[in-house]
């Protein structure tokens, strides 16, 4: 009994110092967001700070017309990048599942997107997308989907295509090997069986690929939903949030650090803070929630 | 149809499936190599060519003379590394805990850690920010690493504790049996034995940190402090409608060559780390 104390008692010590750190760094902030988002105030020391109560969350959703806005771009680059990740990312796992020579290669390839931080490969695709000497820009007026001249990332109805573009190129390549290290776990017997049963591709393809990965699928899903909610990088660096792209996190940072040296925003921008927390958090519980199902 | 022309349909197509793959990985990072070596003038022409007729490395010259970018890279290197000898060290601290020890609470412990990871960062930017203001750790290394050390922890922490957990027990109950201290059985035995799992997991913690730019842009406000990402993003020539994509482009590969040279060698423990990771949790 009294080697098991002392042993808590160093357990505790080896966990202080990373418990510590997220405290301060991490769950202190995150307390602090909250009760700033009670309070009118700006970070220049001449705006006094008073109490509000909700005054802040009912103002964003009565008269914030560049947050409704923000949201709407927000769900929607949500839905169609992962939705576009999901499909594509199966495809080409699949392929990539396939016995091919350089198969090793081409997986190995797969992880550049993934590795360049998404600032610079930003920044490379918006050289791609520029309306001087832009190849994508090019391509698009030599097949006539575009007329020439057009800036496609200074217009509202290309520029979002163009972010949703650049973040299912980062993406989706990450999400298919995922998905790979799923499929390599059926059981090939699983295919014999049903060959020797008379499936066809699809029927296969229908009735084991897809419920044996429903799981896999269904966490991967799940994991981009939370980051594409908080996508900041791309739309900043691409437009600024301009042309209608703006998203909340692109907002939020404009309300804190911009806003808030100039008026009493940053209780404001604190608000909007907690909200993309809680719309976070909801499906943090049901990613959670998935992984229990799965250990079972 | 024959099987014989099913087959062949069926290798045509894993072949232009292939292709596509690797264009769709490769081709914006082959594009900004050769935009890099590419002169002013070819890299403007109206009909863009797949090949530099003119290499010229002037790009990869002036990208160091007209901007502090060695200076930039030094602070990403600096930020990275210590935030990851950091969270290496506090995360296999915690990790082994979590796994070997007899403790109370460790299931809660290790939510609260995990609970990290999905914290959204722009959620705690603003808080963050006034107290790196009030500590004083604005444009300094200290006020990027600690943020740095706490967004990386929950991932290491995680993917260390698997790790240790499949170490073989008997070895460490040998040690102890010995008279080995917890402690010493912690850096002469398991450390060493989990040498692979935490590189792979020190090269997931440099990269994020590498690559993180939110945080960075916040908390680094000076040309001089930032990091790669920053400098990256904020690029700009001498007019602001006159972007130098040249030097860009230059500044890009220098810093990605190194970064994509490592993740290839070290593909299958990344792949295997992210998976245990993003898959199991």
């Amino acid at each position: 009994m009294k080697v098991k104390t002392k042993e808590t008692v160093v357990a505790w010590w080896m966990v202080l110092p990373a418990l510590l750190v997220i405290s301060i760094i991490a769950f202190f902030p995150l307390f602090k967001t909250f009760y700033d988002s009670f309070y009118k105030f700006g970070l220049r020391p001449d705006i006094e700070k008073t109490f509000v109560g909700l005054e802040n969350y009912v103002e964003l959703f009565k008269h914030d017309e560049r947050f409704i806005a923000a949201l709407k771009t927000t769900i929607i680059f949500t839905i169609v990048s992962v939705a576009l990740e999901t499909v594509f990312g199966l495809l080409i796992a699949i392929v990539v599942n396939q016995p091919f020579r350089f198969r090793g290669v081409v997986r190995a390839a797969m992880l550049i997107p993934w590795a360049i931080p998404t600032a610079i490969s930003s920044q490379m695709w918006k050289w791609m997308f520029n309306d001087q000497g832009g190849i994508i820009t090019k391509i698009l007026e030599t097949l006539r989907i575009i007329e020439p001249g057009v800036p496609i990332l200074g217009l509202p109805n290309t520029a979002l295509w163009a972010i949703i573009a650049v973040d299912v190129w980062k993406t989706t390549p990450f999400m298919a090997l995922l998905i790979l290290a799923g499929l390599q776990l059926i059981p090939e017997e699983l295919y014999e069986a049903a060959r020797i049963d008379g499936a066809g591709v699809m029927q296969r393809f229908t009735k084991i690929t897809l419920p044996m990965l429903s799981s896999t699928i269904a966490v991967a899903l799940i994991f981009r939903t939370l980051d594409a909610l908080r996508v900041f990088d791309v739309v900043f660096i691409m437009t600024r949030g301009s042309v209608g792209t703006e998203t909340l996190a692109v907002y939020n940072r404009v309300l804190l650090m911009d806003r808030a040296f100039t008026g009493a925003w940053f209780g404001y921008g604190s608000a909007l803070s907690v909200l993309i927390f809680l719309l976070i958090s909801i499906f943090a519980i049901i990613y959670i929630k998935s992984l229990k199902l799965k250990l079972e | 149809m024959t099987s014989k022309s099913k087959r062949r349909t069926y290798k045509t197509l894993l072949i232009v499936a292939v292709i596509f793959i690797l264009i769709w990985c490769i081709f914006p990072f082959y594009w900004a190599i050769i935009s890099s070596l590419k002169p002013n003038l070819e890299l403007f022409d109206p009909n863009p060519t797949f090949w530099p007729k003119n290499p010229t490395f002037s790009n990869y010259v002036k990208v160091f003379q007209e901007r502090p970018f060695h200076v930039n890279i030094w602070n990403s290197i600096v930020v990275s590394g210590i935030t990851t000898l950091t969270t290496l060290i506090f995360g296999s601290f915690a990790g082994y805990a979590i796994a070997r020890l007899h403790m109370k609470g460790k299931a809660i412990v290790m939510s609260l850690i995990l609970a990290v990871s999905m914290f959204p960062q722009i959620s705690i930017l603003g808080s963050l920010f006034v107290i790196l203001r009030k500590l004083g750790f604005i444009n300094t290394y200290q006020g990027l690493i600690l943020p740095y050390v706490a967004i990386t922890l929950p991932l290491t922490t995680w993917i260390l504790q698997n790790f240790f957990r499949d170490l073989p027990k008997e070895i460490e109950e040998a040690a102890a049996i010995d008279g080995c201290s917890r402690l010493r059985t912690l850096f002469q035995i398991v450390f060493p034995m989990s040498a692979p799992g935490l590189v792979a997991t020190g090269l997931l913690t440099f990269i994020t940190a590498w690559n993180e730019f939110l945080f960075a842009f916040t908390f680094m406000q000076k040309p001089d402090y930032y990091t790669v990402p920053v400098a990256i993003a904020m690029f700009a020539g001498r007019s602001q409608y006159e972007q130098p994509w040249g030097q860009l482009m230059a500044a890009a590969v220098i810093v990605t060559v190194p970064l994509v040279t490592l993740v290839l060698i070290f593909q299958n423990r990344i792949i295997a780390g992210l998976s245990s990771g993003a898959v199991k949790g």
